[in-house]
């Protein structure tokens, strides 16, 4: 008697075959995508067929959120995965891992640099439209996701670096197809609220695909249309994606994002200190300045005092004083000639110089009265006759006083 | 002038800055040059408080606007 399976039996079976060969299980498979669903529990199914063909697919959450696109009926793609049996329902299936555009990864690069080349013409590259990076961000917007370790290094360098900074996070996921569109409204709710002064737009290493969403479209207009200033710092060094190119600065790593958006704290303590030493220089600077400046109105203030005029005044009443009495002087050695001009004059005419010039001074001698007119003698007056050298007595003889006689006798 | 010791660091540091501007100027009165003076210190060392005490604040933006903790 032939052997009874049981259904259970006959599928594990099969299942048992499928798995152990090697072709089914790492295979891609390429056709147009049908019956697209995408379950509750972020679960996938769909169907991909070709003119022949179809085969049912299943991805499971895990691998469908990682996926850079979803897989849209109609639309020709390549899936990666393993065939296996559903038991439950007895169907063979592909669990796949991976999808990708029909032209495969080759498809990714050539959107990318054709995103990029329209992008850089339509100008959202150009330095001039790149936003300054604030000095002070106190309020660092952060879009990434919180399970993520870009997220732990942020923190990390901001709580060494300049822990007065508030940490925003606008959280979002940061792999996947459904990555972009939360990554332009984590974006967005920063600028919406004006929460943050400054965007760390940041994600950890990892393979092209997990990068796949920093090279959206949306999210590059996103970040050209923040008003907030963003850095980038997604994957490594080495990784350039078109977020990084609109980025208004672009940092190597999520670390560095952090690093170029702070200053240190060390900074901060020395611009204080110069701070305070200015205020102190400017202090006595202030001081001299008014001292010099009290000097120059003590100076001016002397220039403009009467003492001054008083002084000047006095000086020319000095030379006043001299003139006059330089000119009395000439003045009185004038009148001292003129003085003498006339002492001279006055001597000349002294009867004692006349006396010696042969003059002769006659006085009556009753009297003593000068005897100056014939009219006053009478014959017989006696008179005295002064001469240079003595007196004579006389006697009067006659008089005539018509001028007969022009001679007197003594 | 606000409560100096309930200035944030920023707003502290950039009224130091506005101090010394107007220090600088040179255009005060000797007993607004002292005021301004001492404001200046008080703001410093205002400032190198808030750097000594710094903590980082980590928040969370909520789709509506509102910061959780």
């Amino acid at each position: 008697m032939t052997d009874i399976f049981s259904v259970e039996g006959v599928t594990a079976y099969i299942r048992s075959l499928l798995d152990r060969d090697p072709p089914l299980q790492d295979l891609w498979i390429q056709g147009e995508v049908s019956n697209m669903k995408a379950a509750a529990s972020g679960h996938w199914y769909f169907t991909i067929k070709d003119s022949k063909a179809s085969l049912k697919c299943v991805m499971f959450r895990k691998s469908a959120e990682r996926q850079i696109i979803e897989p849209r009926d109609g639309e020709e793609i390549r899936v990666h995965g393993r065939i296996s049996v559903y038991e439950q329902r007895g169907e063979y299936q592909l669990y796949a891992d991976e999808v990708q555009p029909a032209g495969g990864i080759g498809d990714l690069y050539q959107r990318f640099e054709q995103l990029k080349a329209q992008l850089e013409s339509e100008g959202l590259f150009d330095e001039f439209n790149k936003r300054p990076l604030p000095d002070f961000p106190l309020r660092i917007g952060v879009v990434t996701s919180p399970d993520a370790a870009a997220f732990r290094d942020v923190q990390n360098v901001l709580v060494r670096r300049f822990p007065l900074a508030n940490l925003i996070l606008s959280p979002t996921l940061v792999q996947g197809y459904e990555a972009p569109d939360l990554i332009v409204r984590a974006l967005n709710n920063l600028n919406r609220y004006q929460v943050a002064d400054v965007i760390l737009l940041v994600r950890g290493g990892g393979s092209i695909e997990d990068l796949w969403a920093f090279n959206d479209e949306g999210v590059a207009r996103a970040i050209a249309d923040s008003a907030i200033p963003v850095i980038s710092g997604v994957g490594h060094e080495t990784d350039f994606t078109i977020a990084d190119f609109v980025a208004d600065f672009r940092a190597p790593t999520p670390s560095a994002a952090a690093e170029v958006a702070t200053p240190t704290i060390d900074d901060l303590r020395v611009e204080v200190r110069q701070r305070t030493e200015q205020l102190t220089r400017l202090s006595s600077d202030y001081i001299a300045e008014r001292r010099a400046d009290v000097d120059l109105m003590q100076h001016n203030i002397d220039g403009a005092s009467p003492m001054r005029y008083i002084q000047d005044m006095r000086q020319r009443i000095d030379e006043h004083s001299e003139r006059i009495d330089s000119y009395n002087k000439r003045t009185l050695a004038l009148l001292n000639e003129r003085l003498e001009a006339r002492r001279k004059a006055l001597d000349n005419a002294h009867p004692e110089t006349l006396l010696k010039r042969g003059y002769a001074i006659i006085t009556q001698s009753a009297d003593g009265k000068p005897l100056s007119s014939v009219t006053e003698a009478q014959a017989g007056m006696g008179i005295i006759i002064k001469l240079k050298d003595g007196d004579l007595t006389a006697r009067i003889e006659d008089s005539d006083s018509h001028g007969q006689y022009k001679r007197t006798l003594f | 002038m606000d409560n100096i010791n309930e200035l944030s660091f920023e707003q502290a540091f950039d009224q130091l800055d506005e101090v010394l501007a107007q220090l600088e100027s040179g255009d005060l009165t000797l007993e607004e040059q002292v005021t301004m003076s001492e404001q200046g210190k008080l703001l410093a060392t205002h400032c190198q408080k808030l750097l000594d005490s710094a903590e980082l604040r980590i928040k969370k933006l909520e789709s509506d606007g509102t910061l959780s903790e």
